[in-house]
Protein backbone atom coordinates (compact mmCIF):
# COMPACT_ATOMS: atom_id res chain seq x y z
CA UNK A 1 0.00 0.00 0.00
CA UNK A 2 2.86 2.37 0.83
CA UNK A 3 4.34 1.78 -2.59
CA UNK A 4 1.16 3.05 -4.22
CA UNK A 5 1.15 6.15 -2.03
CA UNK A 6 4.71 6.83 -3.17
CA UNK A 7 3.64 6.36 -6.78
CA UNK A 8 0.83 8.87 -6.32
CA UNK A 9 3.30 11.34 -4.90
CA UNK A 10 5.65 10.65 -7.79
CA UNK A 11 2.82 11.36 -10.22
CA UNK A 12 2.16 14.67 -8.46
CA UNK A 13 5.83 15.65 -8.55
CA UNK A 14 6.41 14.51 -12.10
CA UNK A 15 3.83 16.87 -13.56
CA UNK A 16 4.77 19.73 -11.30
CA UNK A 17 8.15 19.89 -13.03
CA UNK A 18 6.57 20.85 -16.35
CA UNK A 19 5.33 24.18 -15.09
CA UNK A 20 5.64 26.09 -18.32
CA UNK A 21 3.69 23.43 -20.22
CA UNK A 22 0.99 23.52 -17.56
CA UNK A 23 0.57 27.29 -17.97
CA UNK A 24 0.53 26.99 -21.75
CA UNK A 25 -2.20 24.37 -21.42
CA UNK A 26 -4.09 26.63 -19.06
CA UNK A 27 -3.98 29.44 -21.63
CA UNK A 28 -5.52 27.06 -24.16
CA UNK A 29 -8.24 26.07 -21.67
CA UNK A 30 -9.15 29.70 -21.07
CA UNK A 31 -9.24 30.80 -24.72
CA UNK A 32 -11.43 27.85 -25.71
CA UNK A 33 -13.56 28.52 -22.63
CA UNK A 34 -14.20 32.07 -23.85
CA UNK A 35 -15.11 30.88 -27.34
CA UNK A 36 -17.40 28.11 -26.06
CA UNK A 37 -19.07 30.45 -23.58
CA UNK A 38 -19.92 32.91 -26.36
CA UNK A 39 -21.58 30.25 -28.52
CA UNK A 40 -23.50 28.62 -25.68
CA UNK A 41 -24.64 31.90 -24.15
CA UNK A 42 -25.86 32.99 -27.61
CA UNK A 43 -27.92 29.78 -27.63
CA UNK A 44 -29.56 30.13 -24.22
CA UNK A 45 -29.71 33.95 -24.01
CA UNK A 46 -33.29 34.25 -25.27
CA UNK A 47 -34.74 31.35 -23.28
CA UNK A 48 -33.33 28.50 -21.19
CA UNK A 49 -32.63 25.32 -23.17
CA UNK A 50 -33.08 21.93 -21.50
CA UNK A 51 -32.94 23.60 -18.08
CA UNK A 52 -29.74 25.56 -18.87
CA UNK A 53 -30.01 29.30 -18.34
CA UNK A 54 -27.06 31.63 -18.91
CA UNK A 55 -25.51 30.97 -15.47
CA UNK A 56 -25.88 27.19 -15.81
CA UNK A 57 -24.43 27.28 -19.35
CA UNK A 58 -21.44 29.32 -18.18
CA UNK A 59 -20.85 26.99 -15.23
CA UNK A 60 -21.12 23.98 -17.54
CA UNK A 61 -18.48 25.41 -19.92
CA UNK A 62 -15.88 26.44 -17.32
CA UNK A 63 -16.34 23.38 -15.15
CA UNK A 64 -15.86 21.31 -18.31
CA UNK A 65 -12.71 23.27 -19.26
CA UNK A 66 -11.32 22.56 -15.78
CA UNK A 67 -12.36 18.92 -15.64
CA UNK A 68 -11.12 17.96 -19.08
CA UNK A 69 -7.48 17.99 -18.07
CA UNK A 70 -8.27 16.55 -14.63
CA UNK A 71 -9.96 13.44 -16.02
CA UNK A 72 -7.81 13.55 -19.24
CA UNK A 73 -10.22 13.42 -22.15
CA UNK A 74 -7.68 12.83 -24.87
CA UNK A 75 -5.82 9.60 -25.43
CA UNK A 76 -2.35 9.12 -24.01
CA UNK A 77 0.10 6.53 -25.18
CA UNK A 78 2.74 6.14 -22.46
CA UNK A 79 1.86 2.55 -21.62
CA UNK A 80 1.33 1.82 -25.29
CA UNK A 81 4.87 3.03 -26.05
CA UNK A 82 6.28 0.80 -23.31
CA UNK A 83 4.39 -2.15 -24.71
CA UNK A 84 5.61 -1.40 -28.24
CA UNK A 85 9.23 -1.15 -27.17
CA UNK A 86 9.00 -4.13 -24.82
CA UNK A 87 9.81 -2.08 -21.71
CA UNK A 88 6.50 -3.20 -20.26
CA UNK A 89 8.18 -6.46 -19.28
CA UNK A 90 10.13 -4.57 -16.65
CA UNK A 91 6.90 -3.03 -15.31
CA UNK A 92 5.22 -6.42 -15.20
CA UNK A 93 8.00 -8.02 -13.19
CA UNK A 94 8.02 -5.34 -10.51
CA UNK A 95 6.38 -6.18 -7.16
CA UNK A 96 3.16 -4.36 -7.88
CA UNK A 97 0.01 -4.70 -9.88
CA UNK A 98 0.64 -2.74 -13.07
CA UNK A 99 -2.90 -1.38 -13.38
CA UNK A 100 -3.06 -0.33 -9.71
CA UNK A 101 0.37 1.29 -9.93
CA UNK A 102 -0.59 3.34 -12.97
CA UNK A 103 -3.89 4.32 -11.34
CA UNK A 104 -2.02 5.54 -8.26
CA UNK A 105 0.27 7.62 -10.47
CA UNK A 106 -2.72 9.01 -12.35
CA UNK A 107 -4.42 10.03 -9.10
CA UNK A 108 -1.27 11.90 -8.15
CA UNK A 109 -1.28 13.62 -11.51
CA UNK A 110 -4.94 14.50 -10.95
CA UNK A 111 -4.18 16.05 -7.57
CA UNK A 112 -1.64 18.38 -9.18
CA UNK A 113 -3.97 19.11 -12.06
CA UNK A 114 -6.66 20.32 -9.62
CA UNK A 115 -4.40 23.19 -8.60
CA UNK A 116 -3.15 24.36 -11.97
CA UNK A 117 -5.72 23.15 -14.49
CA UNK A 118 -9.05 22.90 -12.66
CA UNK A 119 -9.23 25.79 -10.20
CA UNK A 120 -7.92 28.61 -12.47
CA UNK A 121 -10.40 28.17 -15.37
CA UNK A 122 -13.32 27.82 -12.94
CA UNK A 123 -12.27 30.96 -11.07
CA UNK A 124 -11.78 32.90 -14.32
CA UNK A 125 -15.19 31.79 -15.61
CA UNK A 126 -16.82 32.70 -12.30
CA UNK A 127 -15.19 36.16 -12.28
CA UNK A 128 -16.05 37.05 -15.87
CA UNK A 129 -19.58 35.66 -16.18
CA UNK A 130 -22.68 34.92 -14.10
CA UNK A 131 -21.94 31.62 -12.37
CA UNK A 132 -24.01 29.07 -10.49
CA UNK A 133 -22.44 27.88 -7.25
CA UNK A 134 -23.93 24.81 -5.59
CA UNK A 135 -25.09 24.48 -1.96
CA UNK A 136 -22.50 23.39 0.63
CA UNK A 137 -23.82 19.80 0.70
CA UNK A 138 -22.99 19.40 -3.00
CA UNK A 139 -19.25 20.14 -2.76
CA UNK A 140 -18.15 16.78 -1.26
CA UNK A 141 -20.45 14.93 -3.68
CA UNK A 142 -18.89 16.81 -6.58
CA UNK A 143 -15.38 15.96 -5.36
CA UNK A 144 -16.26 12.25 -5.21
CA UNK A 145 -17.93 12.44 -8.61
CA UNK A 146 -14.90 14.12 -10.21
CA UNK A 147 -12.52 11.50 -8.77
CA UNK A 148 -14.78 8.70 -9.99
CA UNK A 149 -14.76 10.38 -13.40
CA UNK A 150 -10.95 10.31 -13.35
CA UNK A 151 -10.94 6.61 -12.39
CA UNK A 152 -13.35 5.70 -15.22
CA UNK A 153 -11.26 7.74 -17.65
CA UNK A 154 -8.11 5.99 -16.44
CA UNK A 155 -9.79 2.61 -16.88
CA UNK A 156 -10.73 3.39 -20.48
CA UNK A 157 -7.29 4.80 -21.32
CA UNK A 158 -5.65 1.75 -19.78
CA UNK A 159 -7.66 -0.59 -21.99
CA UNK A 160 -6.99 1.52 -25.08
CA UNK A 161 -3.27 1.28 -24.37
CA UNK A 162 -3.51 -2.45 -23.79
CA UNK A 163 -4.78 -2.93 -27.34
CA UNK A 164 -1.13 -2.45 -28.31
CA UNK A 165 -0.48 -6.01 -27.10
CA UNK A 166 -2.57 -7.19 -30.04
CA UNK A 167 -2.43 -4.34 -32.57
CA UNK A 168 1.28 -3.56 -31.99
CA UNK A 169 0.44 0.08 -32.72
CA UNK A 170 -2.59 1.57 -31.00
CA UNK A 171 -2.14 5.12 -32.25
CA UNK A 172 -5.12 4.82 -34.60
CA UNK A 173 -7.41 3.65 -31.78
CA UNK A 174 -6.13 6.24 -29.32
CA UNK A 175 -6.44 9.05 -31.89
CA UNK A 176 -9.99 8.06 -32.69
CA UNK A 177 -10.83 8.05 -28.97
CA UNK A 178 -9.32 11.52 -28.60
CA UNK A 179 -11.41 12.71 -31.53
CA UNK A 180 -14.81 11.44 -30.37
CA UNK A 181 -14.45 11.52 -26.56
CA UNK A 182 -15.32 15.23 -26.34
CA UNK A 183 -18.68 14.69 -27.99
CA UNK A 184 -19.50 11.44 -26.17
CA UNK A 185 -18.59 12.81 -22.72
CA UNK A 186 -20.64 15.96 -23.10
CA UNK A 187 -17.74 18.41 -23.45
CA UNK A 188 -18.74 19.90 -26.82
CA UNK A 189 -22.49 20.22 -26.15
CA UNK A 190 -24.37 19.40 -22.93
CA UNK A 191 -25.83 15.93 -23.30
CA UNK A 192 -29.22 17.34 -22.30
CA UNK A 193 -29.22 19.31 -25.58
CA UNK A 194 -28.95 16.14 -27.67
CA UNK A 195 -31.91 14.34 -29.21
CA UNK A 196 -33.51 11.82 -26.87
CA UNK A 197 -32.28 8.71 -28.69
CA UNK A 198 -28.66 9.92 -28.55
CA UNK A 199 -28.99 10.70 -24.84
CA UNK A 200 -30.40 7.22 -24.13
CA UNK A 201 -27.59 5.54 -26.05
CA UNK A 202 -24.83 7.63 -24.47
CA UNK A 203 -25.99 7.33 -20.86
CA UNK A 204 -25.84 3.55 -21.32
CA UNK A 205 -22.07 3.88 -21.94
CA UNK A 206 -19.35 4.97 -19.48
CA UNK A 207 -18.52 8.17 -21.43
CA UNK A 208 -20.98 10.67 -19.87
CA UNK A 209 -19.79 9.56 -16.42
CA UNK A 210 -16.35 11.04 -17.07
CA UNK A 211 -17.46 14.64 -17.47
CA UNK A 212 -21.18 15.30 -17.80
CA UNK A 213 -21.95 13.41 -14.56
CA UNK A 214 -19.66 15.52 -12.30
CA UNK A 215 -21.00 18.69 -13.98
CA UNK A 216 -24.59 17.52 -13.38
CA UNK A 217 -23.75 16.86 -9.72
CA UNK A 218 -22.27 20.36 -9.42
CA UNK A 219 -25.27 21.98 -11.11
CA UNK A 220 -27.57 19.86 -8.93
CA UNK A 221 -29.36 18.49 -11.95
CA UNK A 222 -31.17 15.28 -11.11
CA UNK A 223 -30.63 12.81 -8.26
CA UNK A 224 -26.96 13.10 -7.24
CA UNK A 225 -26.70 9.80 -5.38
CA UNK A 226 -27.99 7.86 -8.38
CA UNK A 227 -25.35 9.48 -10.58
CA UNK A 228 -22.62 8.61 -8.06
CA UNK A 229 -23.84 5.01 -7.83
CA UNK A 230 -23.66 4.64 -11.61
CA UNK A 231 -20.20 6.18 -11.64
CA UNK A 232 -19.04 3.71 -8.99
CA UNK A 233 -20.50 0.89 -11.06
CA UNK A 234 -18.67 2.01 -14.21
CA UNK A 235 -15.42 2.60 -12.29
CA UNK A 236 -15.47 -0.98 -11.01
CA UNK A 237 -16.58 -2.31 -14.40
CA UNK A 238 -13.85 -0.66 -16.49
CA UNK A 239 -11.12 -1.49 -13.94
CA UNK A 240 -12.23 -5.14 -13.83
CA UNK A 241 -12.36 -5.29 -17.61
CA UNK A 242 -8.91 -3.72 -17.83
CA UNK A 243 -7.57 -6.22 -15.34
CA UNK A 244 -8.98 -9.07 -17.44
CA UNK A 245 -7.48 -7.62 -20.61
CA UNK A 246 -4.09 -7.26 -18.89
CA UNK A 247 -4.03 -10.83 -17.58
CA UNK A 248 -4.98 -12.08 -21.06
CA UNK A 249 -2.22 -9.96 -22.58
CA UNK A 250 0.41 -11.08 -20.08
CA UNK A 251 -0.11 -14.67 -21.17
CA UNK A 252 0.69 -13.51 -24.69
CA UNK A 253 3.86 -11.62 -23.89
CA UNK A 254 7.01 -13.27 -25.09
CA UNK A 255 10.08 -11.99 -23.32
CA UNK A 256 13.05 -11.92 -25.62
CA UNK A 257 16.41 -11.12 -24.24
CA UNK A 258 19.87 -12.24 -23.69
CA UNK B 1 13.66 25.75 -57.70
CA UNK B 2 9.96 24.90 -58.04
CA UNK B 3 11.00 21.52 -59.37
CA UNK B 4 13.00 20.86 -56.23
CA UNK B 5 9.97 21.50 -54.06
CA UNK B 6 7.76 19.36 -56.26
CA UNK B 7 10.20 16.48 -55.92
CA UNK B 8 10.31 16.90 -52.14
CA UNK B 9 6.51 16.87 -51.96
CA UNK B 10 6.29 13.91 -54.34
CA UNK B 11 8.65 11.84 -52.25
CA UNK B 12 6.67 12.66 -49.11
CA UNK B 13 3.36 11.74 -50.67
CA UNK B 14 4.54 8.43 -52.07
CA UNK B 15 5.84 7.39 -48.69
CA UNK B 16 2.46 7.90 -47.08
CA UNK B 17 0.63 5.33 -49.15
CA UNK B 18 2.91 2.64 -47.79
CA UNK B 19 0.75 2.17 -44.69
CA UNK B 20 -2.67 2.10 -46.25
CA UNK B 21 -4.78 1.15 -43.20
CA UNK B 22 -3.25 3.75 -40.95
CA UNK B 23 -3.63 6.30 -43.75
CA UNK B 24 -7.34 5.54 -44.13
CA UNK B 25 -7.96 5.66 -40.37
CA UNK B 26 -6.26 9.07 -40.19
CA UNK B 27 -8.26 10.50 -43.08
CA UNK B 28 -11.50 9.31 -41.45
CA UNK B 29 -10.43 10.64 -38.03
CA UNK B 30 -9.71 14.07 -39.54
CA UNK B 31 -13.11 14.11 -41.22
CA UNK B 32 -14.73 13.12 -37.90
CA UNK B 33 -13.02 16.02 -36.10
CA UNK B 34 -14.64 18.37 -38.55
CA UNK B 35 -17.96 16.50 -38.46
CA UNK B 36 -18.20 16.86 -34.68
CA UNK B 37 -18.19 20.65 -34.98
CA UNK B 38 -21.02 20.44 -37.50
CA UNK B 39 -22.86 18.06 -35.16
CA UNK B 40 -22.55 20.65 -32.38
CA UNK B 41 -24.03 23.34 -34.64
CA UNK B 42 -26.91 21.02 -35.58
CA UNK B 43 -27.60 20.14 -31.94
CA UNK B 44 -27.64 23.81 -30.89
CA UNK B 45 -30.01 24.66 -33.73
CA UNK B 46 -32.44 21.96 -32.64
CA UNK B 47 -33.25 24.35 -29.77
CA UNK B 48 -32.96 27.81 -31.32
CA UNK B 49 -34.01 29.51 -34.55
CA UNK B 50 -30.94 31.70 -34.89
CA UNK B 51 -27.43 32.17 -33.51
CA UNK B 52 -26.04 35.69 -33.59
CA UNK B 53 -28.86 36.59 -36.01
CA UNK B 54 -28.12 33.83 -38.53
CA UNK B 55 -30.23 30.76 -39.31
CA UNK B 56 -28.89 27.24 -39.47
CA UNK B 57 -28.07 27.15 -43.19
CA UNK B 58 -26.28 30.46 -43.01
CA UNK B 59 -24.20 29.30 -40.04
CA UNK B 60 -23.40 26.07 -41.89
CA UNK B 61 -22.17 28.17 -44.82
CA UNK B 62 -19.84 30.13 -42.52
CA UNK B 63 -18.71 26.88 -40.90
CA UNK B 64 -18.12 25.18 -44.27
CA UNK B 65 -15.96 27.96 -45.72
CA UNK B 66 -13.93 28.05 -42.49
CA UNK B 67 -13.60 24.25 -42.39
CA UNK B 68 -12.37 24.05 -45.99
CA UNK B 69 -9.93 26.90 -45.45
CA UNK B 70 -8.61 25.39 -42.23
CA UNK B 71 -8.31 21.97 -43.87
CA UNK B 72 -6.19 23.43 -46.68
CA UNK B 73 -4.04 25.36 -44.20
CA UNK B 74 -3.59 22.29 -42.03
CA UNK B 75 -2.45 20.33 -45.07
CA UNK B 76 0.24 22.84 -46.03
CA UNK B 77 1.16 24.67 -42.79
CA UNK B 78 0.18 22.07 -40.18
CA UNK B 79 3.68 20.60 -39.98
CA UNK B 80 4.91 23.88 -38.52
CA UNK B 81 3.75 22.21 -35.30
CA UNK B 82 6.90 20.10 -35.63
CA UNK B 83 9.09 23.20 -35.41
CA UNK B 84 9.98 22.74 -31.71
CA UNK B 85 11.18 19.22 -32.52
CA UNK B 86 13.25 20.54 -35.44
CA UNK B 87 14.79 23.13 -33.14
CA UNK B 88 15.39 20.75 -30.25
CA UNK B 89 17.00 18.02 -32.34
CA UNK B 90 19.03 20.43 -34.46
CA UNK B 91 17.27 19.49 -37.72
CA UNK B 92 16.49 23.14 -38.20
CA UNK B 93 20.21 23.89 -38.53
CA UNK B 94 20.30 21.52 -41.47
CA UNK B 95 17.48 23.44 -43.15
CA UNK B 96 19.51 26.64 -42.76
CA UNK B 97 22.43 25.12 -44.65
CA UNK B 98 20.38 24.32 -47.74
CA UNK B 99 20.02 26.91 -50.52
CA UNK B 100 16.23 26.98 -50.08
CA UNK B 101 13.98 29.10 -47.86
CA UNK B 102 13.54 27.71 -44.37
CA UNK B 103 9.81 28.32 -44.27
CA UNK B 104 8.92 26.47 -47.48
CA UNK B 105 11.28 23.68 -46.44
CA UNK B 106 9.43 23.18 -43.16
CA UNK B 107 6.09 23.43 -44.94
CA UNK B 108 6.74 20.95 -47.73
CA UNK B 109 9.17 18.88 -45.70
CA UNK B 110 6.45 16.74 -44.21
CA UNK B 111 3.16 17.25 -46.03
CA UNK B 112 0.72 14.81 -44.51
CA UNK B 113 -1.90 13.89 -47.05
CA UNK B 114 -3.93 12.11 -44.38
CA UNK B 115 -4.97 15.57 -43.24
CA UNK B 116 -7.06 15.78 -46.42
CA UNK B 117 -10.01 14.45 -44.37
CA UNK B 118 -10.83 17.89 -42.94
CA UNK B 119 -10.78 19.52 -46.37
CA UNK B 120 -12.95 16.84 -47.93
CA UNK B 121 -15.54 17.18 -45.17
CA UNK B 122 -15.44 20.97 -45.47
CA UNK B 123 -16.00 20.75 -49.22
CA UNK B 124 -18.96 18.42 -48.67
CA UNK B 125 -20.44 20.84 -46.15
CA UNK B 126 -19.90 23.68 -48.63
CA UNK B 127 -21.82 21.91 -51.37
CA UNK B 128 -24.65 21.32 -48.88
CA UNK B 129 -24.63 24.92 -47.61
CA UNK B 130 -24.55 26.44 -51.11
CA UNK B 131 -27.50 24.28 -52.15
CA UNK B 132 -29.55 25.17 -49.05
CA UNK B 133 -29.06 28.92 -49.01
CA UNK B 134 -30.78 31.28 -51.43
CA UNK B 135 -27.91 32.74 -53.38
CA UNK B 136 -28.38 35.09 -56.34
CA UNK B 137 -25.58 33.64 -58.41
CA UNK B 138 -23.31 35.82 -60.53
CA UNK B 139 -19.86 35.22 -62.02
CA UNK B 140 -18.33 37.25 -59.21
CA UNK B 141 -19.97 35.07 -56.58
CA UNK B 142 -18.93 31.89 -58.35
CA UNK B 143 -15.37 33.18 -58.22
CA UNK B 144 -15.79 34.08 -54.54
CA UNK B 145 -16.84 30.51 -53.71
CA UNK B 146 -13.47 29.32 -55.01
CA UNK B 147 -11.35 32.22 -53.83
CA UNK B 148 -12.74 32.53 -50.27
CA UNK B 149 -11.52 29.15 -48.95
CA UNK B 150 -8.12 29.66 -50.60
CA UNK B 151 -7.73 33.16 -49.18
CA UNK B 152 -8.96 31.82 -45.84
CA UNK B 153 -6.32 29.10 -46.00
CA UNK B 154 -3.62 31.73 -46.61
CA UNK B 155 -4.90 33.71 -43.59
CA UNK B 156 -4.89 30.58 -41.42
CA UNK B 157 -1.45 29.65 -42.76
CA UNK B 158 -0.11 33.10 -41.87
CA UNK B 159 -1.56 32.79 -38.38
CA UNK B 160 0.16 29.43 -38.13
CA UNK B 161 3.53 30.88 -39.16
CA UNK B 162 3.35 33.81 -36.75
CA UNK B 163 2.13 31.64 -33.86
CA UNK B 164 4.81 29.00 -34.43
CA UNK B 165 7.58 31.57 -34.80
CA UNK B 166 7.09 32.02 -31.05
CA UNK B 167 8.78 28.64 -30.65
CA UNK B 168 12.11 30.21 -31.62
CA UNK B 169 12.02 32.00 -28.28
CA UNK B 170 9.83 29.81 -26.10
CA UNK B 171 10.74 26.18 -25.65
CA UNK B 172 7.21 25.23 -24.65
CA UNK B 173 5.55 27.65 -27.02
CA UNK B 174 3.79 25.02 -29.09
CA UNK B 175 0.69 24.80 -26.96
CA UNK B 176 0.34 28.59 -27.01
CA UNK B 177 0.67 28.43 -30.80
CA UNK B 178 -1.99 25.70 -30.95
CA UNK B 179 -4.33 27.91 -28.95
CA UNK B 180 -4.08 30.61 -31.59
CA UNK B 181 -4.32 28.31 -34.62
CA UNK B 182 -7.02 25.89 -33.46
CA UNK B 183 -8.67 28.73 -31.58
CA UNK B 184 -9.02 30.69 -34.83
CA UNK B 185 -10.57 27.64 -36.42
CA UNK B 186 -13.15 27.42 -33.63
CA UNK B 187 -13.77 31.17 -33.83
CA UNK B 188 -14.32 31.30 -37.59
CA UNK B 189 -16.84 28.44 -37.56
CA UNK B 190 -19.57 30.76 -36.23
CA UNK B 191 -20.71 34.22 -37.37
CA UNK B 192 -18.62 36.79 -35.52
CA UNK B 193 -21.86 38.34 -34.18
CA UNK B 194 -21.94 35.45 -31.68
CA UNK B 195 -18.89 36.92 -29.97
CA UNK B 196 -18.49 40.28 -28.30
CA UNK B 197 -16.05 42.69 -26.72
CA UNK B 198 -12.29 42.39 -27.02
CA UNK B 199 -12.51 38.68 -27.90
CA UNK B 200 -14.33 39.62 -31.12
CA UNK B 201 -12.08 42.56 -31.89
CA UNK B 202 -8.95 40.46 -31.41
CA UNK B 203 -9.99 37.25 -33.18
CA UNK B 204 -11.90 38.97 -36.00
CA UNK B 205 -9.62 41.86 -36.85
CA UNK B 206 -6.18 41.52 -35.22
CA UNK B 207 -6.06 37.85 -36.18
CA UNK B 208 -8.12 38.59 -39.30
CA UNK B 209 -10.51 35.69 -38.62
CA UNK B 210 -13.62 37.56 -39.79
CA UNK B 211 -12.25 37.60 -43.35
CA UNK B 212 -11.90 33.81 -43.52
CA UNK B 213 -15.59 32.95 -43.68
CA UNK B 214 -17.86 35.55 -42.12
CA UNK B 215 -17.51 38.41 -44.60
CA UNK B 216 -17.34 36.18 -47.71
CA UNK B 217 -20.51 34.42 -46.48
CA UNK B 218 -22.26 37.80 -46.08
CA UNK B 219 -21.32 38.67 -49.66
CA UNK B 220 -22.60 35.34 -50.98
CA UNK B 221 -25.86 35.76 -49.07
CA UNK B 222 -26.24 39.46 -50.05
CA UNK B 223 -26.66 40.30 -46.37
CA UNK B 224 -25.62 43.58 -44.82
CA UNK B 225 -23.12 43.28 -41.97
CA UNK B 226 -25.08 43.45 -38.69
CA UNK B 227 -21.98 45.07 -37.22
CA UNK B 228 -22.24 47.91 -39.72
CA UNK B 229 -19.23 47.16 -41.92
CA UNK B 230 -19.38 48.17 -45.62
CA UNK B 231 -20.41 45.52 -48.18
CA UNK B 232 -16.97 45.62 -49.81
CA UNK B 233 -15.53 43.70 -46.82
CA UNK B 234 -17.00 40.52 -48.30
CA UNK B 235 -14.70 40.78 -51.31
CA UNK B 236 -11.40 41.85 -49.81
CA UNK B 237 -10.30 38.60 -48.19
CA UNK B 238 -7.64 37.96 -50.91
CA UNK B 239 -6.10 41.33 -50.05
CA UNK B 240 -6.28 40.57 -46.32
CA UNK B 241 -4.68 37.20 -47.05
CA UNK B 242 -1.88 38.88 -49.00
CA UNK B 243 -1.23 41.33 -46.18
CA UNK B 244 -1.30 38.53 -43.61
CA UNK B 245 1.17 36.50 -45.68
CA UNK B 246 3.55 39.47 -45.94
CA UNK B 247 3.39 40.06 -42.19
CA UNK B 248 3.93 36.35 -41.54
CA UNK B 249 6.92 36.32 -43.89
CA UNK B 250 8.49 39.28 -42.11
CA UNK B 251 7.90 37.77 -38.66
CA UNK B 252 9.43 34.50 -39.81
CA UNK B 253 12.49 36.25 -41.25
CA UNK B 254 12.95 38.23 -38.07
CA UNK B 255 12.62 35.07 -35.95
CA UNK B 256 15.10 33.06 -38.04
CA UNK B 257 17.63 35.90 -37.91
CA UNK B 258 17.51 35.71 -34.13
CA UNK B 259 17.74 31.93 -34.07
CA UNK B 260 20.80 30.74 -32.22
CA UNK B 261 20.44 27.00 -32.34
CA UNK B 262 20.37 24.69 -29.37
CA UNK B 263 24.07 23.89 -29.58
CA UNK B 264 25.54 20.53 -28.88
Amino acid sequence: MRAYAHLALAGFRRYSTYRQAMFAGLAANVVFGLLRTAVLVATVAAAPVAGYDVAAAVTYVWLGQGLLSFVVLWGETQLSERIRTGDVVVDLSRPWHLQAALLAEDLGRGAYSVVVRFVPPVVIGALLFPFRWPGPATWPLFAVSAVLGLVISFGLRFMLNCTTFWLLDSRGVVNMYAVVSGLLCGLIVPLAFMPEWARDVLWATPFPYLLQAPIDVFLERGPQWTVLAWQAFWAVAVLAAGNLVLSRAVRKVVVQGG
Amino acid sequence: MVETYLRLVGARLRGQFAYRTSFTIEVVAQAVVQAIELAAITILFSHVEALGGFDVHEVVLVYAIAATAFGLADLTAGQLNELPTYIRTGSFDVLLLRPLGTLPQVMVGDIRLKRIGRTLFGLGAMVYALAHNEIAWSPAKAALVVVAPVAGAVIFGSVWVVACAVCFWMVEGQEIANTVTYGSNAFTSYPVTVYSGWLRRFMAFVVPGAFVAYYPALALLDRADPLGGPAVLGWVSPLVALAAAVVAGLVWRFAVRHYRGTGS
